[in-house]
């Protein structure tokens, strides 16, 4: 792989998946679920 | 405590998911389909490749998820279907919910044809059953296509798998919003992301995958100067989010009016990019394997759609050490993603019937489900249904969806000015503020770009028939498709409404459901 195609995979990787783990966080930080709510869904 | 005991009323009558995650999950499920494996990749190699990836965020951020936000906004606020969502957002706003319903309608019948292909592909995989001629025997042995046309000749090996579908889907839509949807989600995405992610490993470690890597992200930089690349991108990340033809609204009216919904819809945006990233990844290695085994370059067995599924990957199979398992891993994937997405597309249809007739939730699934598997079987289990497919599933997207997007997003927010009270309705709970930005970019940017990108089309149909089709079939499959949705919600936003639905956005509990 050229060093331009490793570079933006590696970008492309760190912002998508990056953004879902930082949504993810910042969702749980405002209202986390209870294990009672855990135990619902399922 | 009576604004508790509406909601839990509402809750009962309607369904509910049981939280937020569910939601998430159900809302992941629907945006993640067919066109995230095997739409995305071919999309970003044709169109600048690495580079691809400025225009798709910018398309992502500046549209997509305020998009979805506004869909979100709809359907949490006047917690109704499409239908009933737009009927109290205005009364004579109705007939665009009845629009997205018909599109979702004639969606769910030809998808549901994909699923059974791709069900019986996986089983296909394990004895690679396509022989050395994967093309020949797709439309030969397996669809038995002759040429294109309409012909009620029914291929048995189409028809079987179809109705299991349809079985499947019924059975979960009767088990509603939950128990049905919601269980099956909270389930099979971790299933299918685990499947994928399995695949992509795979995929990985075949020789010449880096070849495949490297095709997909070298940048051209110089597309970014080509309109047509970032119409590419604004179009794959509407039609990969699920966004503008009723699902959000509908699921958005299914969860606890205490939530934090721009939060939740960072987390689906993201996460359907970022499998759309996987998918990328993972077809790619595989082609860039194919590749180096034919002697040829990628751009020679590089594809979307069908031909990426039904050709390219069982060729790539009968190459492949452990095929079979490369197989059954794409295929399944193509058949979970693709049921979860068509069950969030069927239940549009479902919700906005019982809100209509306040009818039970079996019983409207019923109603909507057997005479979409009926209609289904009779177009697409026959050796004309790639065909008759492959006409409706363009124009519906182009000029159904694409439409009916644009019109609800002017307006909403030009006709109506309804922006500010829907963005104040999502900072109650929201962890992100919308204001000002969020206004210019859901009544201007986003509008505009798919304009764009609905002109671009229309231009390329007008001045080639779409495929080389026949006219005939092209009027009649196509543009009556199109223009039927129109007329259907015309005539459905006619039917007046029982007595006990309540219509007025300003009635004491509907207030309470909504504020």
């Amino acid at each position: 792989m050229s060093l331009d195609a490793v570079i933006l995979m590696l970008v492309a990787m760190a912002i998508l998946w990056g953004g879902l783990i930082v949504a993810i966080i910042r969702l749980n930080r405002h209202d986390l679920p209870s294990l009672d709510d855990v135990h619902r869904d399922l | 405590m009576s604004g508790m005991t509406s909601t839990t009323n509402e809750a009962q009558r309607r369904g509910a998911f049981s939280s937020r995650k569910v939601f998430i999950f159900a809302a992941i499920g629907s945006a993640v389909g067919l066109g995230n494996i095997w739409r995305f990749p071919y999309v970003a190699y044709e169109n600048g490749g690495g580079a691809f990836l400025i225009p798709y965020l910018v398309a992502l951020l500046t549209a997509g998820l305020p998009f979805l936000f506004l869909d979100y906004a709809l359907g949490h606020r006047y917690r109704g279907s499409a239908p009933l969502t737009f009927a109290r957002l205005r009364r004579k706003t109705e007939a665009l919910g009845w629009w997205q319903v018909a599109i979702c309608f004639l969606i769910a019948i030809y998808y549901a044809a994909v699923i059974a292909w791709a069900l019986r592909y996986t089983f296909f995989s394990v004895n690679e059953a396509w022989g050395d001629d994967p093309e020949g025997f797709l439309f030969g042995d397996f669809l038995q296509a002759g040429d294109p046309g309409v012909t009620l000749d029914v291929v048995v090996g189409v028809l079987v798998p179809l109705a299991l579908v349809w079985v499947v889907v019924l059975l979960i839509m009767a088990l509603g919003v939950q128990k049905g949807i919601g269980l099956l989600s909270l389930w099979f995405i971790p299933v299918l992301f685990i499947a994928f992610g399995a695949l992509v490993i795979r995929a990985l470690t075949l020789d010449g995958a880096s070849i495949g890597l490297d095709a997909l992200f070298s940048p051209s930089w110089d597309a970014l100067a080509e309109p047509g690349v970032w119409a590419a991108a604004f179009g794959q990340i509407f039609f990969s989010l699920s966004i503008g033809f009723g699902i959000m609204i509908t699921y958005a009216s299914y969860v606890d009016r205490h939530n934090d919904m721009p939060g939740a819809g960072f987390v689906v945006g993201f996460a359907n990019s970022g499998f759309e990233l996987l998918a990328g990844i993972g077809v790619f290695a595989a082609l860039g394997f194919m590749a180096q085994a034919s002697g040829v370059a990628v751009e020679d067995v590089a594809a979307d759609g069908l031909g990426l599924a039904f050709v390219v990957f069982p060729a790539l199979i009968s190459e492949a050490p452990a095929g079979a398992l490369i197989g059954v891993l794409f295929f399944g994937s193509l058949v979970i993603a693709g049921l979860t997405s068509l069950v969030s597309v069927i239940e549009v249809v479902i919700s906005a019937v019982r809100d209509k007739f306040e009818m039970t939730r079996v019983g409207a699934s019923m109603a909507v489900g057997v005479p979409a598997a009926l209609l289904s079987l009779v177009l697409f289990s026959t050796t004309s249904g790639v065909y008759v497919l492959d006409i409706i599933d363009h124009f519906i997207n182009q000029y159904g969806i694409l439409v009916v997007a644009v019109v609800s997003m002017v307006v909403v927010a030009w006709g109506l000015r309804e922006l500010p009270s829907l963005a104040a309705h999502l900072n109650r709970f929201g962890s992100l503020p919308l204001g000002r930005p969020w206004y210019a970019l859901v009544g201007f940017v986003a509008p505009v770009a798919l304009t764009y990108v609905l002109i671009d089309a229309l231009v390329a149909d007008i001045k080639e028939p779409y495929e080389g089709y026949p006219a005939w079939m092209l009027n009649v499959l196509g543009w009556g498709s199109a223009v039927a949705v129109v007329v259907f919600a015309v005539a459905a936003a006619q039917v007046r409404w029982r007595p006990e639905t309540s219509l007025d956005a300003e009635s004491d509990t509907l207030k309470k459901e909504i504020q």
